[in-house]
């Protein structure tokens, strides 16, 4: 029987040096839906998908992928299982010496032996369901950001992976192509079975399509629920981040000496 | 005092335990692609590809150089042998010049500057903007279809480059010292001809040129993987894969000419 839950995360921890990014998370996500990682700039969570990609080590605890813990898969075996998976990265990420069709094709091309036919009427699909098949002739550079960014879903769904991460995918967007893209994730999730993984920021944006959402702050999970539980949550670092509040658990102020003694105004009314 | 100078000399160990470090780094990497080469052999369209842009976009700065080359050559070489009467070996001059140093080494010099810079930046920036991690995401090895075919490229490009640079910088020598000047033509070739040697000039020429071209395209490879992902960090490998290439250009063909010419006349 297939488990139902596609990732599972235990005890995980990961340091840069010295310095501790993830600290002992724990998560498990369901086949088929839509999860939320939110978190402030540096707070894990790239690192979090990194990870599950097997693109670093933890330091310890594990992420298992379809049953299979992630450090543990030699090279070709981990290459084995991101071929099941793909990752659609901050702004695209296109190949920029490739035309947005042979950039959809590139998996096609590299794991497959199917005919150039059936390549072409594949990749066009893909760019249908993006709503960018008019545009396969032209170059990455010739693109506008939500395009490019268009153009990388479709060829992370080239394969028809079972899971997709996406790293901060409504970062710099207009308010139309946000939408597009938040709709483009839900919509396919929903139609090809996936699991999707979305990093990112945007509350409002993500709160309307995901299943799930996870909180990290300073390296812990510092809340989760589904999209409604959070808006209503009264913790206060989520009531913070969802309100975008300037000031809370998360301190408008870096940490510095007193003010007065920085100004060197100690004693000066004595 | 005493501390100055031990910081001193931890700074200086620092440095060469990095130098060691990063050759071994750049030895592995070397390997690493010529393991992954099998892709680049079995596909050979991605590197007629890299071949294209590392070959062909280079001629005209080759071309135009040899001639130039040959032409000061022709020159310079008339007005000195003249002075012994000896002005008809000006084309054996032009010749052995020309393939044995100034063909291999300053076409390899403009190569590093033209297509090493190139590979590097391209890669480089790849790398900085994520297409190579992105690569690797989609369980593609950027090693084997990024690097080794630029490699592969390079290493096929850069002997034919040269033998292009001779050969017009024979004619450049061929111009003026025979139509401009008025050398015997008859002279100018059967002297070039009796004194060229295959083996020996021809030959040596032509294996100087392939380990220019292996340790060129290595080391622009290798500069562009290693690159830090800035813009800063991306200029800064340019400029050392043209620094660090001109100075092994130099250094390898004083070791190589050493060993094929020793005791030669």
């Amino acid at each position: 029987m297939v488990s139902e839950s596609l990732i599972e995360i235990e005890g995980l921890n990961f340091s840069y040096g010295q310095r501790p990014v993830l600290k002992g998370i724990d998560m498990t996500m369901e086949r088929g839906k839509v999860i939320a990682i939110m978190g402030g700039s540096g707070s894990g969570k790239t690192t979090l998908l990194r990870l599950i990609g097997g693109a670093v080590r933890p330091t310890s605890g594990y992420v298992k992928v379809a049953g299979e813990v992630v450090h543990k898969l030699k090279r070709d075996e981990l290459f084995r299982m991101r071929r099941k998976m793909s990752m659609l990265f901050q702004f695209g990420a296109l190949f920029t010496d490739l035309s947005v069709f042979d950039n959809v094709a590139f998996q096609m091309r590299e794991h497959t032996d199917l005919p150039e036919s059936m390549i072409r009427d594949l990749v066009l699909m893909k760019l249908q369901a993006v709503g960018l098949r008019g545009a396969h002739e032209l170059m990455p550079a010739q693109l506008s950001g939500g395009m490019a960014r268009r153009v990388a879903l479709a060829r992370s769904i080239a394969l028809d992976p079972l899971l997709i991460m996406y790293d901060e995918p409504f970062t710099g967007l207009d308010p139309i192509s946000l939408t597009v893209i938040g709709n483009l994730i839900r919509r396919l999730t929903d139609a090809l079975g996936m699991t999707s993984i979305v990093v990112t920021h945007d509350v409002q944006e993500s709160l309307k399509i995901v299943d799930y959402v996870y909180f990290i702050a300073d390296g812990v999970i510092a809340a989760h629920g589904t999209p409604d539980e959070v808006r209503r949550s009264v913790a206060p670092f989520v009531h913070q981040f969802v309100h975008g509040e300037e000031d809370g658990p998360v301190s408008f102020h870096y940490p510095a000496r007193p003010y007065a003694q920085d100004l060197k105004l100690e004693g000066s009314f004595a | 005092m005493p501390r100055r100078i031990v910081a001193g000399i931890q700074s200086v160990g620092h440095r060469v335990i990095d130098s060691i470090w990063r050759l071994g780094y750049a030895s592995r990497f070397f390997l690493l692609t010529l393991i992954k080469s099998g892709t680049s052999l079995r596909r050979f369209t991605l590197v007629i590809r890299e071949l294209y842009f590392t070959g062909v976009q280079s001629l005209i700065i080759i071309l135009v150089s040899g001639l130039f080359v040959g032409m000061v050559l022709g020159l310079q070489g008339f007005e000195t042998l003249q002075r012994y009467g000896a002005e008809s070996a000006v084309g054996t001059m032009v010749a052995l010049s020309l393939l044995r140093e100034l063909g291999p080494v300053v076409s390899a010099l403009l190569f590093a500057s033209r297509a090493g810079s190139a590979i590097t930046a391209e890669i480089g920036l790849m790398k900085a903007t994520e297409q190579l991690a992105a690569m690797e995401m989609m369980a593609v090895d950027p090693i084997a279809r990024v690097v080794a075919p630029r490699f592969w490229a390079g290493v096929i490009s850069m002997p034919l480059l040269a033998a292009l640079f001779s050969a017009i910088g024979v004619y450049g020598g061929y111009l003026v010292a025979v139509v401009l000047i008025g050398v015997d033509e008859g002279s100018f070739w059967s002297q070039m001809q009796s004194a060229v040697d295959f083996r020996y000039d021809v030959v040596n020429g032509i294996i100087k040129t392939c380990v220019f071209g292996i340790a060129v395209t290595a080391i622009a490879v290798f500069e562009g993987y290693d690159a830090a992902p800035t813009a800063e960090g991306v200029s800064g490998a340019t400029t050392r894969t043209v620094v660090t290439s001109s100075l092994a250009i130099l250094g390898l063909d004083f070791i190589l000419t050493s060993f094929m010419f020793r005791g030669m006349g």
